[in-house]
């Protein structure tokens, strides 16, 4: 039961970790309680659907499919969150003006909550497919112990939950000033980190493989597979021994991020000033 | 003025995001060495597998077992869930010649392995 619970808590914290984000990025915001809760409900379903087809998407692209739905899906999640903080970009500075004016957490504007359902369920699909998978096996070899660690399972799903509770307590103790500076950061490592992670998943289908070559290693000092190894993956998509396609992924998104953002809040502060002279 | 600047470098930088892309689509290669694995009763089989340094190589892992399993290496950078009864491939790069674990990360206390390039 233990072993499950281990092995169901190490493929919870991922999704647990982006959940919490995307709740602390949203504080304030009416509703955002139903868009998370439905994102975490389509990405179950969908892990569900996926984990019955999964010998199917597994035969596509020559063996490979696998791989490239879970790149797919990571890079539409990096998508939403850069929509994200460009909207942020353009809305932020209008929201925490209004939260002073009202005195805090009231009405805080609508905020894309239809991306960060997505990014969510997406989180929670990828994740998800990979524990119904496991749990399904165990219950399926008809084992004494099945049940118990059928109960493990559910226990490590609970202590993920726990732990995204945590990641979003802490982050939503920071003053509300600070909060979207800090959100935002957060969510760009974050998609640069899932840019990171589609980058391995190409790789192992085939693709980039002349940039497949790790650059260094510090699996030494904090291996990638341990539980605070896993935490900083999923938080700013650590990595070992990254690639140099990696690298370029997870600095683009970056750069390519920044730049929206900029461009995004330019544009916004033109329209602004113009308004102002007539 | 300057948002043209930024306008252009985004331009820029999808073109060359692109452009890797093609170069990376174009690079898979189809005449890699096919090797299988079997997972039996939660171990590998073979247990140490020897394959040839910098060639492009598909592993096939099979897994014989009704539980699912993870195929998982860092050193080889794979991570892939295997259902009960079916079967994964995984595509490596061409490797450097030595050694890479890796073990199935739902059973890792009996199913663990080597890969030796040489």
């Amino acid at each position: 039961m233990l072993a499950t619970l281990v092995i169901v808590f190490r493929e919870v914290i991922e999704a647990g970790l982006i959940v919490g984000i995307v709740l602390a990025a949203t504080k304030g915001v009416a509703r955002r309680g139903f868009w998370v809760s439905l994102g975490i409900g389509a990405g179950a379903l969908g892990a569900c659907v996926v984990a019955i087809f999964a010998s199917q998407i597994a035969a596509l692209f020559q063996g490979s499919g696998q791989e490239i739905f879970n790149a797919s899906v990571l890079l539409a999640a990096v998508v939403m969150l850069a929509w994200h903080n460009s909207w942020m970009a353009s809305h932020g500075q209008d929201i925490a003006r209004q939260m002073r004016a009202v005195g805090g957490a009231v009405a805080a504007g609508q905020r894309p909550m239809t991306a960060l359902a997505i990014v969510v369920g997406v989180a929670v699909l990828r994740e998800g497919s990979e524990i119904v998978l496991f749990l399904y096996g165990i219950a399926n070899s008809g084992s004494e112990s099945a049940l118990a660690m059928v109960a493990g399972g559910i226990l490590g799903i609970v202590c993920g939950a726990l732990l995204s509770a945590l990641m979003y307590l802490g982050l939503v103790a920071i003053p509300m000033r600070r909060l979207f500076a800090v959100t935002t950061w957060l969510i760009t490592l974050l998609a640069a980190g899932m840019a990171s992670q589609a980058v391995v998943f190409l790789q192992q289908a085939g693709y980039f493989q002349s940039f497949a070559e790790p650059l260094w290693n510090t699996s030494g000092i904090l291996p990638e597979d341990s539980i605070p190894g896993r935490l900083l993956r999923g938080l700013i998509g650590y990595s070992d021994s990254p690639t140099a396609a990696q690298l370029a992924a997870y600095l683009l998104t970056i750069a390519v991020i920044i730049m929206l953002m900029r461009v995004v809040s330019r544009r916004r502060g033109a329209a602004a000033a113009s308004l102002a002279k007539t | 003025m300057r948002l043209i600047g930024s306008k252009q470098s985004i331009l820029a930088a999808a073109a060359f995001a692109s452009a890797l892309l093609l170069s990376g689509a174009a690079a898979r290669a189809e005449d890699a060495q096919v090797f299988n694995i079997t997972i039996k009763d939660h171990k590998f089989d073979p247990a140490e597998l020897h394959v040839p340094a910098g060639k492009p190589i598909i592993l096939v892992v099979k897994n014989a077992d009704e539980t699912a399993e993870e195929f998982e290496s860092s050193t080889l950078k794979v991570e892939k869930v295997i259902a009960g009864g079916q079967q994964g491939t995984v595509r490596l790069r061409p490797l450097a010649a030595g050694s890479y674990g890796f073990v199935g990360e739902f059973h890792e206390d009996t199913a663990s392995g080597k890969i030796v390039a040489e």
